[in-house]
């Protein structure tokens, strides 16, 4: 919403400066968005009067000035313009001002030997036109040293306000007006309007066609003819307003109705009444229906549409848009003025649905003072009468007006219990009635009715609102917020909330780095990563690419990869712990944790270096990942089981799948399946691991902090390694499982120290060589209890994996 | 007499000039082994009278004596010089580069590390984290919030719906945070202290706007808390978030559906070279949308207004971010460029408290 301060200052008498009205705008809720103010910009530049105008002594096209500025002694000024001429007025600007346009300060100088303090302007060095033939001329009785901004009608500043959805009534320069008056900024001129009597009938008939139930569509319409206007343009006043405020003037009819939604936030349409063929109806539009609206576009219209319409048909959109056919012109010389009110969810649909934003619109959907459809007719009538002439018919009035609501009960005390500012019951009345609230009653408790232009407000919270903001909320002190109880703060995260924080930890300090992908993927890639049910597409995504909730967080991981690899980064480690959608019930949002590495970005170094490396990433990156993620989790995996074979985005020879028992299964790892990659267009290499969070074991309540007591043996580990050879499709865990298995007691730790096929090794086997760590807890064991271990292992895994020490 | 101080002559010669300590071990063999020629004047000694041994005893043994400190000296320093020698064959080049080690090259997203800063203030505060779904209802994310049906402001937020379903019902991305107040509300029961971070969408995409973004909002409910009370939250928030010691911020009345009285808040900063300063400068910056909930919201949640009263403010994630931390552009943070990440993630052992600072 713009206005410019002479506007304003129709509706408020103020001598407050522009910066202290835009302050006071932004303090009660008008929030100021831009003040353009030319006067400001000029203010250096005054008037000033040529005493004698000489040619300059060494230079034909110059001249030597002597300028009375209005200030001291007369400047001497080199001037190169053609009209500087001895007994003119200028505009002078001194030294040290700045010329907007020439983007320069202006210095004192000495052109061809001759000293120069200052310059005679021309309109273009002020950016005022684009005029640069010569210097401004200004006629005789202009008043030299005033500022030129001042004499020249520059300084009337626009303010620009942005207008929040609830305050329809400041969608006008007097609704403005009143709102700082209130705040004390000045007085509210008053503003009674005379009705303009009619000396005739209407001619044209009204009739409101609504079912019961849709007599709200149009509460109440009101319309009068006015004959015998002369339209032209209106006059410098009013075309000077509309252009200040970026609008731009038609003809005075046009005008006028512009310049009421303006100032009064009343929007009005006006009809040529020789184009308008019999009475009006009021009425839903017929499915298929079309106008040629003001735009001079044809919209095709729905019942759900509201139209004005004629024996010809509709003439134009409810509260949105007049039609082009009975639009008025130069010509018109009969005028039907219109004053509605429509519903303001039926405006806010239909222009949605017909693409048209108008001022009208944007003020019916936000809600017109209902109050105001007569005096809003009266008041353009007279203004049609004043601009144009004419002689005006009598009101034709469909419909009635809204009830008003009733007065709400409000207790003083509201304001301090929702504020904790405590204000004189005086000051808070103050401030009600100067906004046009009606408080009746005395004491603690009052009743406030609303007035018609405020609908926004309905209950004491809106009042309290009211009343604080023309107070100040500057004055609400802060005020510290004790704590609920104690002093030191509880533990407030979540199991899975502090889940989520250590697994984005864990895995930075894997050396990955986190990254933040969308929540929506392609429908193609949810469906290659189990998602692309139709309850989780967007009906209306930004792009097609972004159209599916994802099921996992590597499809976008893995692009991500591929776009660092594009980009010359090939070797990238990347993880996510975010959401991942497998329904559209809340129970159905999982989060997971998810990482992958690329090309050579392994755990300790990435690409060629002189000690080695440039090793590309495999399944066991992933897997090393994956385990320390659950280890930096403090989950404890002994209870985990990792099954070859993972998800179908996972190479089926290369991924496994961990669980907690088959029915707990909480993600996989493995090598990116070859598919999966060319289907996203993606290089390997390239390893993942994905689990769920909400998925792993809660940690046991327990009653105390007290670790397990820490069970030291006064006896020396000793350490055994036996090499099998095993059929090609053993598990080697299964063999670390089964050996760990042959004396719980005795064995602490197996390791698998050497992986070996090739020549010495059978075809189709392959050699596996434990490292098996014996701790005794009781007594140094003899070399006969060892060999008696080793021999149970080797009994063991031979008989279960057909397994043979190799010779 | 001359007999030992020749045999003496002659060993030291042998010792000094010994090469190494093999050398050194022949020399002492031979004069201090069994039949070593010192061995063998030692022999002498048993078959002297007690006056010759008295005489020749001290001569013999300090002949001994002063031997075997040579060949030790001996020994040591051809130990010496052997272990330099070897020390200079062992030297490497010490400025060959070593790899980054991982927590050198792992990070955290901005997002993730302000969050965690928000939780450690708000935390010390006594405020819970609340989450809920992304796929909300109409309802929840509208409705219950005092969003009239068909309302302009349901229009400024640019949903992003899904399918209707049977019932005609369609479900949304949720359009901020606050339909986890609405949750909360429903399941808890006064006194209420929580905020809550997440995932927010909009159907909108430009330079300050991705269709994707975060949003932390609060929310108090009790008995008695108020406007003053909201004031100084916020101000201890901003103090201890953008971490200086003073703010200025400014309360304007504004619009949302879910609070009444309503306000936006400025913080008071400057701008220099294109870096915001808080704290200083006469420039204002809107940060956060904030009010006291409306009676609708409460009555729509089971509270009595009449009884319970509170306040929620709300603001982006994201966009305190790029003010604390100077990202130029909202896009690049979900676009997971390396260079991006690297270079405004934080290292993974950054962890923000409030005792140690939330930024190192």
């Amino acid at each position: 919403m713009k206005f410019t301060i002479s506007w304003l200052k129709e509706h408020l008498d103020t001598d407050a400066s522009v910066a202290e009205i835009a302050e006071t705008l932004t303090r009660i809720g008008l929030e100021v968005e831009a003040i353009e103010d030319r006067a400001a910009a000029l203010s250096a530049f005054t008037i000033a009067y040529v005493i004698e105008a000489k040619q300059h002594p060494n230079a034909d096209r110059l001249r030597v000035c002597m300028v009375d500025t209005g200030a001291g002694e007369p400047v001497q000024v080199v001037c190169g313009a053609p009209n500087a001429r001895t007994g003119m007025k200028g505009v002078f600007s001194p030294p040290g001002s700045y010329i907007p346009g020439k983007k320069i300060t202006l210095g004192k100088g000495v052109i061809r030997g001759i000293e120069s303090n200052g310059m005679l302007v021309s309109e273009a060095e002020l950016e005022l036109s684009d005029d640069h033939d010569g210097i401004i001329e200004l006629p005789d009785d202009a008043p030299v040293g005033q500022p030129y901004a001042t004499y020249a009608g520059l300084d009337d500043a626009v303010i620009e306000i942005a207008v929040t959805p609830n305050r329809a009534d400041a969608l006008g320069v007097a609704g403005i007006a009143r709102d700082l008056a209130a705040a004390g900024l000045g007085k509210l001129k008053p503003q009674a309007i005379q009705p303009v009597r009619g000396s005739f009938p209407c001619p044209v008939k009204v009739t409101l066609d609504f079912a019961d139930e849709d007599r709200k569509l149009c509460p109440a319409f009101a319309l009068r003819l006015v004959r015998g206007v002369k339209n032209g343009p209106s006059p410098d006043w009013l075309q000077s307003r509309l252009r200040a405020v970026g609008l731009r003037p038609i003809n005075a009819l046009v005008d006028i109705t512009n310049f009421m939604t303006l100032d009064r936030n009343r929007p009005l349409h006006v009809f040529d009444a020789a184009k308008v063929r019999g009475n009006l109806t009021v009425r839903r539009a017929k499915a298929g229906e079309t106008i040629l609206a003001l735009d001079g576009k044809t919209y095709t219209l729905t019942d759900e549409q509201v139209v004005i319409a004629d024996e010809h048909g509709v003439e134009s959109l409810a509260g949105i848009m007049g039609g082009e056919a009975s639009g008025s012109s130069e010509t018109t010389t009969d005028v039907l003025i219109e004053s509605a009110l429509w519903d303001p969810l039926n405006v806010a649909r239909s222009g949605r649905a017909l693409g048209i934003n108008s001022d009208a619109r944007y003020r019916f959907e936000r809600g017109v003072d209902p109050d105001f459809t007569r005096p809003g007719l009266d008041l353009a009538t007279a203004l049609v009468i004043e601009l144009c002439g004419g002689e005006a018919s009598e009101i034709e009035f469909a419909g009635e007006l809204p009830e008003s609501p009733g007065a709400i009960d409000f207790p003083w005390s509201e304001v301090k219990r929702l504020t904790g500012l405590e204000l004189p019951q005086a000051e808070m009345k103050l401030a009600l009635t100067s906004l046009g609230f009606h408080v009746s009653g005395a004491g603690d408790r009052v009743k406030v009715a609303p007035p018609s232009w405020r609908a926004d407000v309905g209950g004491k919270a809106d009042l309290v609102e009211e009343i604080v903001r023309i107070a100040g909320l500057d004055r609400v002190a802060s005020t510290p917020l004790p704590r609920i109880k104690g002093e030191v703060v509880k533990p407030v995260l979540t199991v899975l909330q502090k889940r989520t924080r250590l697994a984005k930890r864990t895995l930075a300090a894997r050396g990955l780095v986190e990254a933040v992908t969308w929540s929506f993927i392609s429908h193609d890639q949810a469906k290659l990563f189990g998602g692309g049910s139709p309850k989780l597409a967007l009906a209306n995504p930004i792009a097609s690419d972004l159209s599916d909730m994802r099921p996992s967080l590597l499809p976008g991981l893995i692009r991500s990869a591929q776009a660092n690899a594009d980009r010359g980064f090939p070797d990238v480690a990347l993880f996510e712990v975010g959401q991942v959608f497998k329904s559209d019930e809340p129970e159905g949002q999982l989060i997971a944790a998810a990482g992958l590495r690329r090309g050579t970005a392994r755990l300790d170094g990435t690409g060629r270096r002189w000690d080695g490396g440039a090793k590309p990433v495999d399944a066991f990156d992933a897997k090393s990942d994956v385990l320390g993620l659950l280890s930096g989790l403090g989950i404890p995996t002994g209870g985990l089981q990792i099954v070859a074979g993972g998800p179908a985005w996972a190479h089926p020879g290369r991924s496994a799948t961990l669980q907690f028992g088959p029915k707990g299964v909480v993600g996989a790892f493995g090598e990116v399946h070859p598919r999966i990659l060319k289907a996203l267009d993606v290089k390997g290499p390239l390893v993942a691991f994905e689990i769920h969070l909400d998925a792993l074991p809660l940690p046991k309540a327990k009653p105390t902090k007290v670790k397990p007591k820490l069970a030291l043996s006064d006896f020396q580990p000793v350490t055994r390694d036996f090499a099998f050879i095993v059929d090609k499709a053993v598990a080697a865990g299964d063999m670390v499982k089964t050996a760990q298995g042959a004396d719980r007691a005795l064995i602490a730790n197996v390791g698998v120290f050497d992986l070996y096929e090739g020549p010495g090794v059978e075809a189709g086997k392959k050699s596996v060589a434990l490292a098996v760590t014996l701790q005794p807890t009781e007594k140094t064991l003899t070399e006969a209890e060892i060999e008696a271990v080793g021999a149970k292992i080797v009994a063991e895994i031979g008989k279960r994996y057909g397994a043979t020490l190799r010779g | 007499m001359t007999d030992i101080a020749t045999l003496e002559r002659d060993v030291l010669v042998a010792i000094d000039t010994a090469a190494d300590e093999a050398a050194v071990e022949d020399v002492r063999i031979a004069a201090l082994g069994k039949s070593g020629s010192i061995s063998a004047l030692l022999k002498t000694l048993g078959g002297m009278t007690p006056d010759e041994r008295k005489e020749k005893g001290p001569q013999i043994n300090g002949l001994r004596d002063r031997v075997q400190g040579a060949i030790a000296a001996r020994k040591e320093a051809l130990g010496e010089a052997a272990l330099e020698a070897r020390l200079a064959s062992e030297r490497v080049d010490v400025s060959l580069p070593v790899q980054e080690g991982p927590e050198a090259r792992g990070r955290i997203h901005p997002i993730s590390q302000v969050i965690d800063e928000i939780t450690a203030i708000f935390g010390d505060m006594g405020f819970a984290i609340a989450e809920g779904p992304d796929v909300e209802t109409d309802d929840l994310n509208f409705t219950k919030l005092n969003f009239p049906v068909g309302h302009p402001a349901r229009e400024m937020h640019d949903t992003f719906f899904f399918a209707p379903d049977a019932n005609g019902e369609r479900k949304l991305l949720r359009t901020h945070t606050s339909p986890v107040q609405v949750r909360t509300m429903l399941a808890e029961a006064p006194p209420i202290r929580v905020i809550c971070p997440g995932r927010t969408y909009r159907n909108d995409s430009d330079q300050t706007h991705t269709p994707m973004f975060h949003q932390v909002e609060g929310l108090v409910i009790d008995k008695s808390a108020h406007l003053g009370h909201l004031k100084w939250i916020l101000e201890e928030f901003c103090k201890s978030f953008f971490e200086i010691d003073d703010v200025k911020m400014r309360f304007r009345p504004s619009f949302f559906p879910f609070t009444e009285p309503s306000m936006e808040v400025d913080i008071q900063c400057s701008r220099k070279g294109g870096e915001i300063r808080f704290g200083e400068g006469d420039d204002w910056l809107e940060i956060l949308g904030c009010g006291m909930v409306h009676p609708n919201v409460l009555r729509n949640c089971g509270l009595d207004p009449e009884v319970y009263q509170g306040f929620a403010w709300g603001m982006g994630i994201d966009r305190i971010a790029m003010l604390k931390y100077g990202m130029p552009d909202l896009r690049p943070f979900f676009e997971a460029d390396v260079r991006w990440l690297s270079h405004y993630g934080f290292r993974p052992l950054d962890l923000p408290t409030l005792t140690a600072g939330l930024s190192s």
